[in-house]
C-alpha cells in the first residue's frame, strides 16, 4: 500500500460525511430520542416515558387505519403505475407495426411521449387544485359534470369523491398514478432504446408477435430498472403526504372524511403540530422508517434476477 | 393594503403556496434541526415586578429594548399592525421595532419557541396556528393579569380587565390563567341574504320550527335551503354546539367544556341534536355541499343557490369579491328550541386571534406594553379601517367609522344580546376533543351515522381525552 493513500481518499470523503452525519443519521438518532419522550413540541421540557408512545401507537385505531391506508397504496400504486407505464413504454418504443423498417414505436410517439411525461412537471399544488376542481362534489365539478351528462348521477345526488369514505382512496390512488405514469413511462422508455435493435429483429424474422416480444424480450432485459421503479414508487405509497394533506378534507392535513384517508404521515404531522403530541409523532416517524427499510430490503431481495449482460 | 384579502383561514390550497417572505432570524435556521438546544429558563417575571399605579409606563419598558413582532398574515392583513408599532415608535423612539408577518406560524416560530428566542409578541392565529393549550403547558406563555390590571392608556382611572368586551377575557384563558389578548370580536350565526328574503317575502325565523317551516318554502322554490362548508365540519359543528349550549344553558356548556362524559347525556343535547337532524333527515342541505370548501360553499351561497350558511362574522370580508352589490347580507343567530335556557339573542360571540408574548421573549415588558397600546380607541380605529372588523375594545370604534351591511347587523345582535353572549373554550383547550367532534359532525352531515351515535362519539371522545 502506497504511504499516504487513506489520508488522501479521507480528505475527500471528510465533507459529504460530515453532511451526512449532521443532516441524516443525526436528526434520525434524535427522533429515536424523542420518542422515547412525551415532548410537547413547543418547549425543551420533556420527559423520558420509554416505550408508552409505542404501546399506545398499538392501540390506537387512527393510527392501524392509517397504515392500513399506506399498506394499500404501497401495493397498488407500484403495481398500476408500471403496468401502465410498460404498457405505454412499449407502444411507443417498439409497439408499432413493423414495416419494412424494421422496429420503431406507433405513429406519433414523441408526441405522446410529451403529453404522458406534462402530469409530472405540475407542482403538487397544481394538482391539488386541478383535482379539487376534477372531483367537486357538486354538478359544477368536472366528473360530476360528465356524469350528469350522461345520466350517471343526478343534480340531486352528485357523487362525493373526495368525501365518500369508500372512494377518498381510489380517487387519491387515481392522481397518484396520473402524475406518476408519465415519468416512469420515460424511464422505462429510456432503458428500452438501450436495448439492441438486433434482438427485436431477430425476433421479428423468427415470427414473433407483439405480445411475445414484450414478455420474451423486453421484460426480462428491463428488469433492473422496474426493480428501482418499484422501490421508489414504494418509498411515494409510504410518504404521499402533500397530495393528501392538500386534496381530503379536513382542517389540518386533510386525512377525511372521518380518517378515512389518513396516512402515516398525514396523521404524524397533525399529532406534530396541531395537538402537541411530539413525542408520539417521532414514534410513528419511527416506525415509518423501519418500514420503509424493511419494504425496501424485501423488495430488493425479491426482485433479485441475474444480470443479463449485452 | 390588505382589507380586502379575502379571510384564509382554512384555505389549504394558499396555504400550501404561501411560501415566505420574511428572513426569520438565522437562530431559527441553527434550531431547524428538531428540538435545537434551548437555553435556561429565564422564569416568568413576577407580577409584582411592575409598578402598575403608572399610567406611562406600568411595565417599566426601556427605551433602548428592540421590539419584535410576529403578525398571522391572514385575512386581515398585517398592514394593521404597522400602524400600531407607529404608536409604539411615538413614545419609545428609542426601540428598534422588528415587523414581521407570515401565513405559516407554525413552521416559523416553533424552532424559535425550541430555541427559547421567540418575537416578543405574536398573532397566533390561522391555520398553522401553535396551539394555546400546548404552548401553556409548557411554559411557553406569559401570564397576561398585569396587563388587565394595568391602567387603560384613553382613561387611566379605568384598568384595561374593565374596557374589553364581555367573553375577551374567558377566551383568553388556558388552564386558569389569562396567556392571550383576542383582539378580534367575532359573532357566530345563520347568515343570508336580505334581498333574496325580500323578493320572496319570506321573514328571518326565530324558532326552529320556523326555520324548518321557511326551509319548507325554500326548498319548494328551489333553493336549497342549507349550505354548509362540509369539507371542514367545523362550521356546521358550531351550529349544533350553539344550540345545545342555548337548549342546556351554560352550565352544560361548561361542563361540555371540561370534557365532563356526562355532560353529553343531559337531555339537552337529544333534543337539540334530534331537532337539527331535521335538516339532514329533509334534505335540505345544498346538493354536494357536503364535499364543498369555504370558498365554494359561499360562493354558491352569494349565487343564491341556497338560502342560509352558517360562519362567523369574518364571512362579509371573505365574500367581498364574490358578493353581488345587492345582496344585503344578514345575520339570524341561531333559531331558538322549546325549553332553551338561553333566549333567542343569546349568540355565540368571543373575541377571536390571540395575541400571545412567550414566556422567554427578549422584551416581555415590551410585549405587553404593545398589547396596552392596542387597546386604544385610536388602534382600533384603525384596526377597524384597514380590516373591517371589531376589536374587543368596548366602544372600540366611533360613528365615524363606515360599515358594511353583514357587520352591520352583527352590531345589532350584539346589542340585543346584551351580556347574553357565550363561548365554548374546548377548542382552545382541548384540540384533540375539538376534531373528534368536527369528524363526527361530517359524518353525521353525510347521513352516515345518527344523531345517537353522534352523541355516543362525543361522549368516548370527552373520556379519552380528559385528562388529570
Amino acid at each position: 500500500m502506497r504511504h499516504g493513500k487513506y489520508p488522501f481518499i479521507v480528505g475527500f470523503l471528510f465533507l459529504p460525511i460530515v453532511l451526512y452525519v449532521g443532516l441524516v443519521l443525526w436528526p434520525y438518532l434524535q427522533t429515536f430520542g424523542y420518542s422515547l419522550t412525551n415532548w410537547s413540541g413547543a418547549s425543551q421540557e420533556m420527559d423520558f416515558i420509554g416505550l408508552d408512545n409505542y404501546t399506545r401507537l398499538l392501540d390506537d385505531e387512527v393510527f392501524a387505519g392509517a397504515l392500513w391506508h399506506n399498506l394499500l397504496l404501497l401495493i397498488l400504486l407500484p403495481v398500476v403505475t408500471i403496468l401502465i407505464a410498460l404498457f405505454f413504454a412499449f407502444m411507443l418504443n417498439v409497439g408499432g407495426k413493423g414495416g419494412t423498417g424494421g422496429v420503431q414505436g406507433v405513429k406519433g410517439a414523441p408526441f405522446y411521449k410529451v403529453v404522458f411525461f406534462f402530469p409530472q412537471v405540475l407542482s403538487i399544488a397544481i394538482l391539488a387544485v386541478l383535482w379539487g376542481a376534477v372531483y367537486r362534489t357538486d354538478q359544477s365539478g368536472l366528473a360530476n359534470g360528465i356524469l350528469i351528462k350522461l345520466g350517471l348521477a343526478t343534480v340531486n345526488d352528485p357523487v362525493q369523491w373526495l368525501s365518500d369514505p369508500d372512494l377518498v382512496m381510489w380517487c387519491v390512488l387515481a392522481v397518484l398514478v396520473w402524475s406518476g405514469v408519465g415519468f416512469y413511462l420515460v424511464l422505462f422508455s429510456a432503458a428500452m432504446q438501450g436495448i439492441p435493435k438486433d434482438i427485436y429483429e431477430a425476433a421479428l424474422l423468427d415470427g414473433a408477435k407483439r405480445g411475445q416480444t414484450f414478455f420474451k424480450i423486453t421484460l426480462p432485459l428491463l428488469w433492473e430498472t422496474v426493480q428501482t421503479a418499484w422501490v421508489y414508487l414504494a418509498i411515494v405509497a409510504m410518504d404521499a403526504f402533500a397530495l393528501v394533506s392538500s386534496i381530503t378534507p379536513g382542517a389540518y392535513f386533510g386525512g377525511g372524511p372521518d380518517h378515512h384517508s389518513e396516512l402515516i404521515s398525514t396523521y404524524l404531522m397533525r399529532s406534530f403540530l396541531r395537538n402537541g403530541e411530539a413525542g408520539y409523532a417521532c414514534a410513528m416517524g419511527v416506525v415509518i422508517f423501519f418500514f420503509t427499510l424493511i419494504l425496501t430490503i424485501v423488495s430488493l431481495w425479491a426482485t433479485k434476477r441475474d444480470k443479463i449482460e449485452y | 393594503m390588505g382589507s380586502a384579502t379575502e379571510y384564509n383561514r382554512r384555505d389549504l390550497f394558499k396555504r400550501a403556496a404561501a411560501i415566505t417572505v420574511l428572513a426569520a432570524g438565522s437562530s431559527s435556521l441553527l434550531a431547524a434541526c428538531a428540538g435545537g438546544t434551548g437555553s435556561s429558563d429565564k422564569g416568568t417575571k413576577a407580577a409584582g415586578g411592575y409598578n402598575l399605579s403608572d399610567a406611562k409606563n406600568p411595565f417599566g419598558v426601556k427605551d433602548a429594548d428592540g421590539l419584535e413582532v410576529f403578525i398571522f398574515d391572514g385575512g386581515y392583513g398585517n398592514e394593521y399592525a404597522k400602524a400600531f408599532e407607529a404608536i409604539y415608535s411615538k413614545q419609545f423612539p428609542g426601540a428598534k421595532i422588528n415587523h414581521q408577518a407570515d401565513k405559516d406560524v407554525t413552521g416559523k416560530l416553533q424552532p424559535r419557541f425550541n430555541a427559547g428566542s421567540p418575537p416578543d409578541v405574536i398573532d397566533d392565529s390561522g391555520a398553522k396556528q401553535m396551539k394555546l393549550d400546548v404552548l401553556a403547558d409548557s411554559n411557553q406563555l406569559t401570564d397576561l393579569a398585569p396587563l388587565l390590571d394595568a391602567p387603560y392608556i384613553d382613561d387611566p382611572s379605568k384598568k384595561i380587565r374593565d374596557v374589553l368586551m364581555p367573553g375577551t377575557i374567558d377566551s383568553g384563558t388556558v388552564k386558569g390563567k389569562v396567556y392571550n389578548l383576542s383582539y378580534v370580536y367575532t359573532v357566530f350565526g345563520w347568515w343570508y341574504s336580505g334581498k333574496l328574503f325580500k323578493d320572496n317575502g319570506w321573514t328571518a325565523p326565530k324558532t326552529w320550527a320556523e326555520f324548518i317551516t321557511l326551509c319548507e318554502q325554500i326548498k319548494a322554490k328551489g333553493i336549497a335551503p342549507v349550505a354548509h362548508q362540509g369539507k371542514y365540519p367545523y362550521y356546521i359543528n358550531v351550529v349544533m354546539m350553539d344550540m345545545i349550549a342555548k337548549q342546556g344553558g351554560l352550565d352544560l356548556m361548561k361542563r361540555i367544556d371540561s370534557l365532563d362524559a356526562a355532560a353529553w347525556d343531559d337531555p339537552a343535547v337529544k333534543t337539540v341534536l334530534d331537532a337539527f337532524y331535521q335538516i339532514v333527515d329533509k334534505d335540505f342541505l345544498l346538493p354536494g355541499t357536503n364535499g364543498m370548501t369555504h370558498t365554494e360553499s359561499q360562493t354558491a351561497w352569494n349565487q343564491y343557490k341556497a338560502a342560509f350558511i352558517p360562519s362567523g362574522s369574518w364571512l362579509e370580508n371573505e365574500q367581498l369579491p364574490t358578493t353581488p352589490a345587492d345582496f344585503d347580507m344578514k345575520f339570524l343567530p341561531m333559531p331558538s328550541l322549546p325549553g332553551d335556557k338561553l333566549p333567542f339573542e343569546a349568540i355565540r360571540a368571543g373575541a377571536g386571534e390571540p395575541f400571545i408574548v412567550p414566556s422567554k421573549a427578549k422584551n416581555v415588558a415590551g410585549g405587553l406594553e404593545f398589547l396596552r397600546m392596542m387597546l386604544t380607541k385610536e388602534a382600533s380605529g384603525k384596526f377597524a379601517q384597514t380590516a373591517n372588523s371589531l376589536t374587543c375594545l368596548k366602544d372600540g370604534v366611533g360613528p365615524e367609522v363606515q360599515l358594511k351591511p353583514g357587520t352591520a347587523s352583527t352590531v345589532v345582535a350584539l346589542k340585543a344580546a346584551g351580556d347574553k353572549t357565550f363561548n365554548f373554550q374546548y377548542p382552545n383547550t382541548a384540540s384533540k376533543f375539538d376534531e373528534d367532534l368536527q369528524n363526527a359532525s361530517g359524518e353525521l352531515m353525510a347521513k352516515r351515522i345518527t344523531p345517537a351515535e353522534w352523541i355516543k362519539r362525543a361522549k368516548e371522545s370527552a373520556t379519552k381525552n380528559k385528562t388529570a
